[in-house]
């Protein structure tokens, strides 16, 4: 069975992004970037599928600027098998719209005759929570969302879910599409020697074209703005001011 | 125009805080149509009925949507989609499910968890973990849109809207139910409580976590954690409160040895009033908070709960 794992570059968690003076959007230049979180966890239960000997090939795709290439030597490094870069836009600001990879990576999944994809349960930038159950939908696959734990076994995923109300576990039939929640795994470091060796595996160049696909935005962006800011706070000495002030100031209690 | 709006239904029951919420930020878009879809969804169509400015009431009734999984409830929201020009729900797991693989079925983009609508294509979303708003303009002819419900009131309830049973769609046979692992609690629910009080990293283990618990119980409140309480086993992951998690904005917020990462933040952040307490000064939730203590949770916390 061949795994596909989309991993999407985007700025590193830790950063905190400022909205350019002009609404225009945020800030990306010379800022750090780095693969989503959600997709090394993507990335690290792919390659202990394989491990355990239930995948053949985990390959990974990244559609976006060039600069994803990086992401795609991570995701090689940790122990993917060859990557697939879809040139989709010149500048970092311009990303693609779930839709659109949703289609490019049907028509991946298509040509290399996938049976799971495994995907992060969102991107932390547009913090969308789509791309996966797009593609499950134009694919006709079964889709298993937010996943903390999977086996997989004759033909069928069984998952666990996090959901608002707890846990969910569903079985649903092979091929699907998996997208993964913080706790399905602890993602590996990649070692200095796989780092090497990464740079020698296949990494191959695309364009929506060659797949046919138009990624032109559904969704206009008219303006970005920054959130309201919370004004400063006090600081109080003891419990029992504390308790003074949330009676008789905010009122709350 | 006109508004489908899936509601919430868990095993029957309508969750009428987050539907009637959802209701207030649909209703300027045209006449809401509220979907109720479950084994058993009548008495949740009762209760949506009851919801002020919901025209209708569709319930479809079949094992098939018994446990909310995508594949069916989306088929069935497709099946209906031609009379609508906004497809709706609150942004719950269950519609982060199924959303956005009604967009994809109906080659639309989906727009998550919309804090704001300007207008009929015009809609305002947080990105980058609620650092940023976005305010985006639809191409498509039918919009879909999951709703953040902690931006918008509910609506009351003192309609009486007509309930009508509708027949179900094709099982599409892809996935089935196996078990659901949920913890029963007395305690108010997270996401529509006035009072939450979070744990985090701060408070050390499990058992520990019961001096959350207690000042909750004073207070009639819900409980949250941060992502590191989860994560070490504190706390179960429906009590995750984040970029990634539950998103609140009660009345009263306290944090409880958390730091206030961006990711924590997004989750709580449009609470009326937020209390920290954090044995570290410099901690950055301090700079969100209406009021901080620095103190040793373990003195502050039963003292506070004792004193109250
Ligand atoms: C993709 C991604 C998504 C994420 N999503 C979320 C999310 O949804 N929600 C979330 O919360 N996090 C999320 N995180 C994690 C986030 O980045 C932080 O790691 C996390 O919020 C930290 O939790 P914490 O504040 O409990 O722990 P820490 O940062 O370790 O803070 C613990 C605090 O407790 C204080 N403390 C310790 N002992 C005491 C004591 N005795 N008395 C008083 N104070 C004490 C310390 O001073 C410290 O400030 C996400 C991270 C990533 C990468
Ligand atoms: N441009 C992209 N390139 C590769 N993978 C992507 C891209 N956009 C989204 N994905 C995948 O889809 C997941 C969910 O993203 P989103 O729907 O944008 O929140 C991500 O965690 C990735 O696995």
């Amino acid at each position: 069975m061949k795994v596909i794992v989309p991993v999407k570059r985007v700025i590193d968690y830790n950063v905190k992004v400022r909205v350019k003076a002009d609404g225009s959007g945020v800030d990306l230049a010379n800022v750090k970037m780095s693969m989503n979180p959600f997709d090394e966890i993507a990335v690290e239960e792919a390659v202990r599928l394989k491990e355990k000997g239930a995948a053949d090939e985990v390959i990974a795709v990244s559609i976006g600027v060039k600069q994803s290439q990086e992401t795609l030597r991570t995701a090689l490094a940790m122990g993917a098998d060859r990557a697939i870069l879809v040139i989709a836009a010149e500048d970092v600001h311009d990303d693609i719209e779930p839709l659109a990879v949703a289609k490019i990576l049907r028509a991946i999944v298509d040509e290399e005759g996938a049976g799971l994809v495994l995907c992060g349960k969102q991107a932390i930038d547009n913090d969308m929570n789509a791309t996966g159950q797009m593609l499950a939908a134009l694919l006709g696959w079964s889709q298993a969302t937010f996943a903390s734990k999977l086996e997989i076994e004759d033909g069928t995923a069984t998952v666990r879910r996090e959901v608002d109300g707890g846990m969910q576990s569903i079985r649903v039939s092979m091929p699907a599409v998996v997208s993964t929640d913080l706790r399905l795994n602890e993602p590996r470091y990649a070692s200095l020697p796989n780092i090497m060796k990464a740079k020698k595996k296949p990494l191959v160049e695309k364009t929506p074209a060659d797949y046919g696909v138009d990624t032109t935005p559904r969704l206009e962006i008219v303006a970005t703005s920054e959130p309201a800011e919370r004004k400063a706070g006090i600081m109080v000495g003891s419990v029992d001011e504390l308790l003074d002030k949330l009676k008789n100031d905010a009122g709350v209690i | 125009m006109a508004v489908l709006l899936l509601a919430e239904v868990t095993d029957g029951a309508l969750a009428m805080d987050a539907t009637a919420k959802a209701v207030t930020a649909v209703q300027p878009l045209g006449d809401v149509t509220v979907l109720c879809a479950g084994e058993a969804a009548a008495e949740a169509g009762r209760a949506a009925a009851t919801i002020r400015g919901v025209g209708r009431v569709l319930v479809a009734e079949d094992a098939l949507y018994g446990h909310r999984l995508a594949e069916p409830t989306a088929a069935l929201i497709v099946s209906l989609a031609g009379d609508y020009s906004h497809i709706c729900a609150p942004a719950t797991t269950d519609a982060k499910n199924i959303l956005p693989r009604v967009a994809a079925l109906l080659d639309v983009m989906v727009i998550t968890d919309v804090s704001g609508i300007a207008d009929a294509d015009t809609f305002e979303r947080p990105i980058y973990a609620g650092n940023a708003l976005q305010t985006v303009k639809s191409r498509d002819a039918v919009k879909v849109l999951s709703i953040r419900t902690s931006s918008f009131d509910a609506a009351p309830e003192d309609g009486d809207a007509p309930v009508e049973t509708i027949a179900t769609a094709e099982a599409p046979g892809l996935s089935e139910w196996v078990a659901d692992r949920v913890a029963a609690s007395d305690r108010p629910e997270l996401t529509s409580a006035g009072i939450v009080v979070s744990g985090g990293r701060g408070i050390g283990s499990e058992e520990d976590f019961a001096i959350v618990e207690r000042l909750a119980d004073k207070l009639g409140a819900a409980i949250g954690a941060s992502r590191a309480a989860v994560d070490s086993g504190f706390a179960p992951n429906d009590w995750q409160v984040g970029q990634t998690g539950k998103v609140v904005a009660p009345d009263l917020y306290i944090a409880v040895g958390i730091s206030g990462a961006i990711q924590h933040l997004a989750g709580m952040k449009d609470s009326k009033i937020i209390v920290a307490i954090n044995k570290d000064g410099e901690a950055p939730i301090f700079q969100v908070a209406d009021y901080g203590l620095v103190a040793d949770l373990f003195e502050a916390v039963p003292e506070l709960t004792d004193k109250l």
